[in-house]
């Protein structure tokens, strides 16, 4: 049989329609496209794909059982790795990971592994979840700090083990980042939902409106639980520090995404939380975020959305799939310009930014080439809201009030990357905070390795 | 959930209620505040906390209703539940032994002040207040703040308590006539600018609490940045207390008015749907 060399494609919503609503874009395949991408797996015996992942999905094993139509043991055998399969079939950059080792890459594109994870995960969750039954509980208990991908994942693997867990959330609503920060339109709030009522299930109690480091402190919980993981993410936002930054109009990618996303402001006044949309809108930075708020500003009724980014799209951040949606949906991307200041009116609203243009030089710690400003080539640039979307650093609150825990020059929690381990005695952690900003499945991969050293710990067994 | 225990009308359209909120009640400390969401589709706003019972595991919030928030808030009543209180936020005020420290107090921000001199007066200080508002009726906790002070001062735009005229017209004659070693100013962001200005010339270093527009209260949205000395602080995990010399007020002050277009007609929503049920009671 001769293999197709294409993916199957995924079906999505016509721009047109899509950049006036906040539903999905993907739409997930039909049974009949995942039969047909399943069957392009060569089911490698080496797997390449496996190394890819950082939780280890036993990838051609759930394409096999695809291929079988046996779905429910297909979602079951990524279930086993894997607690939020709807989630990372959506938002994982497969072509970085799994599908970027597949040895059809030869011949031609790679294994929708992604997109099939995400078939077998919504079928689950369309015809309702099934919890594993947990055969021994022990009298075992450990805080998770933080909901979203590391301190679900590390709840999750721990319940399933029969250990009792405790998730504690600042916000309102537990997810962390999968809640407050990506887009409804790439990963719908009913899907991240579903995901943790699962989690929930597995006997998984979660507590929101608790500030680790305010509310209670590490060390009080320490007094009430065996072991800690700190999973809070790299969630402050980091500023230009260029003058004019305060004006209004301008936004931290945090601030508008978590009044969009979080506090549903699209739907202001329905919803009580507003939110400023320009006319002519700029987002400073080129990574995943930067395409979802700007791709957000588009949906919100922007007239023009640009993206401002000091290198070029080769050095881009952000996935390319990403980047392709924005420009369908007309977002424009100005390339190697770099802000210098932004400039108000009387009234203290933005009405522009001063760019300088840049050139690229030699590659450097990032292995990207470094952007060099062009001298004398300053400009102008009308814009009447701005999005500032040049990254986040970890949130001090937890350092601050727990003194014997070593925390980096960047302010990431110092751990042994093979164990969790932090400085502090039964305190373990994982993801943004542990590496800095980095994606959804490598802080559920970070996740695994803590939850995996903590039920050695706990229980002393491997 | 968080239960009211108790609800009081302290002005016209300034009301107290003490909330059931164990944990924040053990750690709240002089200076911090909380942020509220009253319902499933609320917006999350800050409020100061007033004042707590550790024994009784509660907190008290005094609040002015402004804006749709808090006049949703006004309407629960005791025994009814806010969904979401989230606490103690911010850094506790810098209570230490200082010597004379002036209160100033305006509007809801009387009550804010409140703990912040009970604690100073523990320490040691010695203390005197200086509250004030547009008339007597507004002019709120005041003799809660009269009987921990070493000294009281009132006054009302019209004269109706205390001495008419501002705040700062008494501040002026105290710090003409002897040494204060440290203010504290809260109230409107318009009186802690001019409080600070007040104070500039006399050196006395002046504490001022900020209220600006907030999200989450924990450092992750940058909404509520403010420059103090020329740098940006986030006033829910910097603040809320800055140095009033270094704070810029004329760039807050426009700051807070981003959503008045917003808050207006969310404001007239709620009016409508209220008058419609109204009206159809009346069917």
């Amino acid at each position: 049989m001769k293999v197709l060399k294409t993916k199957t494609p995924m079906p999505e919503q016509p721009v047109e329609e899509r950049i006036r609503n906040f539903d999905e874009v993907a739409l997930g395949y039909t049974e009949e496209q995942a039969l047909i991408e399943a069957s392009r797996c060569l089911q490698c015996k080496d797997a390449p794909c496996i190394k890819g992942c950082p939780v280890n999905i036993d990838i051609p094993g759930f394409i096999r059982l695809i291929k079988e139509r046996r779905y429910d043991e297909a979602i079951k055998k990524i279930k086993e790795t894997n607690n939020l399969p709807a989630t990372t079939g959506r938002v994982c950059p497969q072509e970085n990971q799994c599908e970027a080792l597949c040895t059809l890459k030869r011949v031609g594109e790679p294994v929708a592994i992604g997109r099939l994870e995400r078939f077998v995960a919504d079928l689950e969750l369309k015809k309702g979840i099934e919890i594993p039954k947990i055969e021994k509980k022990y009298n075992k208990n450990v805080a998770v700090i933080g909901s979203g991908p590391a301190g679900l994942t590390v709840a999750g693997d721990l319940a399933k083990k029969g250990i009792n867990v405790s998730i504690f959330e600042a916000f309102h609503e537990p997810g962390g980042v999968l809640i407050y920060g990506i887009p409804e339109f790439r990963l719908p709030k009913r899907i991240v939902r579903a995901e943790i009522e699962y989690v929930k299930n597995l006997g998984v109690n979660i507590y929101t409106n608790v500030v680790v480091g305010r509310t209670i402190t590490i060390d009080e919980l320490l007094k009430e639980y065996d072991a800690v993981f700190i999973g809070t993410g790299a969630g402050a936002p980091q500023f230009l520090n260029i003058p004019g930054e305060n004006l209004v109009g301008i936004y931290s990618a945090n601030e508008f995404l978590t009044r969009v996303n979080l506090m549903k402001a699209y739907r202001f006044p329905e919803y009580d939380t507003p939110i400023k949309i320009g006319k002519r809108v700029g987002v400073i930075g080129g990574g995943n975020v930067a395409m979802d708020a700007a791709r957000t500003a588009i949906r919100l009724g922007a007239e023009e959305v640009h993206v401002l980014y000091r290198r070029t799209e080769e050095e881009m951040p952000a996935r390319y799939e990403e980047i392709i949606h924005a420009k369908e949906e007309g977002v424009r991307f100005n390339f190697l310009v770099a802000p210098v200041k932004f400039i108000g009116d009387e009234n203290g609203k933005v009405i522009g930014i001063e760019l300088q243009r840049m050139m690229l030089g030699e590659p450097d710690s990032s292995g990207r080439r470094r952007p060099i400003p062009v001298p004398n080539s300053n400009f102008f640039f009308p814009l009447d809201m701005v999005i500032v979307a040049i990254g986040t650093i970890p949130n001090p609150l937890i350092s601050m009030t727990t003194p014997d825990l070593a925390i980096s020059k960047h302010g990431t929690i110092i751990i042994d990357e093979t164990t969790g381990k932090t400085s502090k005695e039964r305190v373990y952690a994982g993801g943004d905070i542990a590496s800095g900003a980095a994606t959804v499945i490598n802080a559920m991969g970070a996740g695994k390795i803590s939850a995996r050293s903590i039920i050695k710990y706990l229980l002393r067994e491997n | 959930m968080f239960e009211i225990l108790e609800k009081k009308i302290l002005a016209p359209g300034v009301k107290l209620i003490k909330v059931k909120a164990p944990l924040i009640s053990q750690k709240a400390l002089a200076g911090q505040f909380v942020v509220i969401r009253v319902y499933d589709k609320g917006e999350r706003i800050p409020l100061t906390i007033a004042d707590k019972d550790e024994k009784e595991g509660s907190i008290t919030i005094v609040f002015q209703e402004v804006g749709k928030t808090t006049k949703l808030l006004g309407k629960l009543e005791k025994g009814e539940y806010i969904l979401d209180v989230v606490g103690p936020l911010g850094k506790p005020s810098d209570i230490d032994k200082y010597g004379v420290v002036i209160g100033v107090g305006g509007g809801v921000g009387i009550a804010a002040l409140f703990p912040i001199l009970k604690a100073l007066k523990s320490c040691g200080n010695y203390v005197i207040s200086i509250i004030g508002g547009r008339s007597k009726e507004y002019v709120i906790f005041k003799d809660e703040i009269e009987n921990i002070v070493d000294e009281a001062y009132i006054t009302t735009d019209d004269g109706t308590l205390g001495r008419k005229g501002l705040v700062t017209d008494v501040l002026k004659e105290l710090l003409e006539g002897r040494k204060i070693d440290r203010i504290w100013a809260v109230g409107p962001t318009i009186m802690m600018k001019v409080v600070s200005d007040v104070t500039r010339p006399y050196n006395v270093p002046t504490i001022v609490s900020l209220n600006p527009i907030m999200v989450d209260g924990t450092g992750m949205c940058g909404g509520c940045r403010v420059t103090v000395d020329g740098k940006i602080k986030f006033t829910c995990v910097d603040g809320p207390e800055f140095d009033g010399h270094l704070v810029d007020f004329d760039e807050l002050l426009l700051r807070l008015k981003t959503y008045k277009e917003e808050e207006m007609l969310a404001l007239k929503t709620l009016e409508e749907s209220e008058a419609n049920r109204i009206e159809s009671f009346k069917d």
